[in-house]
């Protein structure tokens, strides 16, 4: 073993055998970097999570973890991190989505999931039919939009401070001061996407003859 | 006169209620979120039938500030000092994920005597995370003496990171592949004889607690959590090593040079708020333990990765050379490419599992990194564990869950 990063219990046929009993709820099974992640249908993620819970002892639910890629038709996945205590071994389990279709709850597996769930809402606004508790967690009260989703800016769309003439805290859209600086570290002849600064100019250059 | 006798016989006088009239109703309070007792900002919105809890709901993300978002903006290096912000009261054991995490996915090997300043600085962390959640929650039962004399042994600790990185809390020491500076020789047995000294002072404030009967009175069967409660809730670290199940990653899933130390795991045996503190007070004993080991058995050599697409050369070998110049540069503008992949790294931080979810799309930036807090699960729970206790014990069951909002709300 190379890296110090935890070690847990092989995954030797691990992948294979919960695959098989999983049946086709499985939809993909990815082993990589020695962890485990499958990726089920998402109607039958709860019969899939209380077999994982029940037959194959992954008793904690440790995260849920919302992941954004505007490319794709179902643009959101769901990454569900499992712990069992008795095997001491991790799983992850993956559902995909998009902005209307809701994800089954399974808080009626593991209470923790509440907030876990709300906070994917909040962040990426993926809905969780069953959850009776949706509300936003983390983000302001009152606040619009999800913050994660890669096509919500850093900065957001909105500042507060405190008015001295209102005498209370106004909401105002956000106004920089200077532009927001985004670096691109990357090298330019290691294929930028954009034209850089004076090339521009290059057609008028190959005219003359002369290129920088 | 008149209405205390019609009190005895229960009649109810409505437009005077006492206590006992059938008028009183519960009604709702608002806890914090600007409470001394709340250890940051946390507002709980509380139904209370007299003093007793009947219903909490624990209003977090007033010190959300959207780490995770600024992090996917960040090269991996300059994300790491988001890591020490998180919680900051242990911030070393946050990095320590994080730089873990990073580690897997490049495949990277740490050189020995880095992953034993790793351990060593991990479990100095642990002992003054302790001391300060320790001291905490003996001053919110009413104690005040060992507060006082546990941030003297904190203060200790943090002048020790001091020494080591140039910072007291936010260290941004440890790096991928290693750490970032050698410490010095004389730090390395100043912290020998620090562990020979301050047990004793320790021992010596912890008994004015542990057999104290105020103390008791204020912790002993507040909030019981049973093993199947703790497990459900997603409970991790002392919560539920307090409820008697002997889980601890660092002896379950070790990492770095964790699987060559010997230390023991202490478990409560009913799962209330004295056994959660007392399983910290053992903690801190153990964390000594494995400091002397690591001090003991620390070899000599480089304290990070000698691989220069990853760690930087040092500043002398940058005169010298053109090639470390040109390292240097190149990890401190466009830093160094991960490849694609993701990994979920936890290790056992003082509050429980921190755990990183780290999500490469082979750039020179996280495309997502999820931080998985220990503070969400346990204080979820928090409504279960106080309904039916006091108004005066949410603070016990707050404080023995050492909650730090920097890493709940991220």
């Amino acid at each position: 073993m190379a890296n110090g990063a935890p070690i847990i219990s092989s995954n030797e046929g691990v992948a294979a055998a919960l695959a098989k009993s999983l049946g086709a709820a499985v939809l993909d099974t990815v082993e990589a970097y020695d962890e485990i992640s499958f990726t089920v249908d998402r109607k039958k993620l709860p019969a899939v999570m209380d077999r994982l819970r029940d037959k194959h002892e992954y008793q904690q639910l440790v995260e849920i973890a919302g992941v954004d890629y505007p490319e794709r038709p179902e643009r959101f996945e769901v990454c569900y991190h499992l712990l069992s205590l008795t095997k001491n071994h991790r799983i992850r389990v993956k559902v995909t989505t998009d902005e209307d279709t809701p994800v089954p709850t399974v808080t009626h597996i593991w209470e923790v999931a509440g907030w876990l769930e709300r906070e994917v809402f909040d962040m990426y606004g993926v809905l969780f039919d069953g959850n009776t508790d949706l509300r936003r967690i983390l983000t302001d009260y009152g606040f619009q939009g999800h913050p994660f989703r890669k096509d919500f800016p850093l900065t957001g769309y909105v500042e507060m401070r405190y008015s001295e003439e209102a005498k209370r805290v106004v909401y105002e859209p956000v106004k920089l001061a200077q532009d927001f600086r985004s670096f691109d570290f990357m090298s330019p002849w290691e294929g930028a996407d954009y034209i850089l600064p004076g090339d521009e100019k290059s057609e008028d250059a190959d005219d003359k003859g002369a290129k920088s | 006169m008149a209405d205390y006798l019609d009190e005895m016989d229960g009649i109810a006088d409505e437009a005077d209620p006492t206590v006992g009239d059938l008028e009183i109703q519960n009604y709702t309070i608002n806890f914090g979120p600007q409470h001394p007792a709340a250890h940051g900002v946390l507002r709980l919105v509380m139904e209370l039938d007299g003093e007793i809890v009947e219903r909490l709901d624990p209003h977090v993300g007033l010190l959300h500030r959207g780490t995770e978002k600024l992090i996917e903006h960040k090269t991996y290096l300059q994300a790491l000092p988001y890591f020490d912000r998180l919680d900051y009261c242990s911030p070393l054991a946050m990095e320590h994920s994080y730089v873990l995490a990073i580690e897997k996915l490049l495949d990277l090997e740490v050189p020995l005597r880095g992953q034993y300043l790793r351990v060593l600085f991990a479990e100095l962390t642990r002992i003054c995370n302790h001391m300060l959640n320790i001291g905490a929650h003996v001053m919110d039962v009413g104690a005040m003496t060992p507060n006082i004399w546990v941030f003297e042994i904190r203060e200790q600790c943090l002048a020790f990171f001091e020494r080591a990185s140039g910072a007291r809390m936010h260290s941004a020491w440890f790096r991928p592949g290693g750490v970032h500076q050698d410490v010095p020789l004389k730090l390395l047995t100043d912290m020998a004889d620090w562990l020979d000294e301050f047990p004793s002072f320790f021992e010596d404030a912890m008994s004015l607690v542990i057999d104290n009967r105020i103390f008791k009175q204020r912790n002993v069967d507040i909030a019981t959590v049973s093993k199947e409660d703790a497990v459900r809730w997603g409970f991790s670290g002392p919560m539920i090593r307090g409820s008697g199940i002997a889980w601890d990653l660092r002896k379950s899933q070790p990492y770095d040079v964790y699987d060559r130390m010997e230390f023991d795991v202490p478990v409560g045996t009913r799962g209330d708020c004295y056994d959660r503190f007392m399983v910290r007070v053992e903690e801190v004993r153990q964390s000594a333990r494995i400091m002397r080991q690591c001090l003991n058995e620390m070899p000599d050599g480089p304290v990070a990765s000698s691989d220069r697409k990853v760690v930087p050369p040092k500043r002398a070998e940058m005169k010298q050379s053109m090639e470390a110049l040109i390292h240097h540069f190149k990890l401190y503008t466009e830093g160094f490419h991960v490849p694609a992949g993701e990994v979920y790294v936890a290790t056992e931080s003082p509050k429980g599992e921190f755990g990183v979810y780290l999500v490469s799309d082979g750039s020179n930036k996280p495309y997502r990194c999820k931080i998985r807090p220990t503070a969400f699960s346990h204080l979820q729970a928090m409504d279960f564990m106080s309904k039916g206790h006091m108004l005066a014990d949410a603070t016990a069951i707050l404080g023995a869950m050492d909650i730090v909002f920097g890493e709940c709300d991220r």
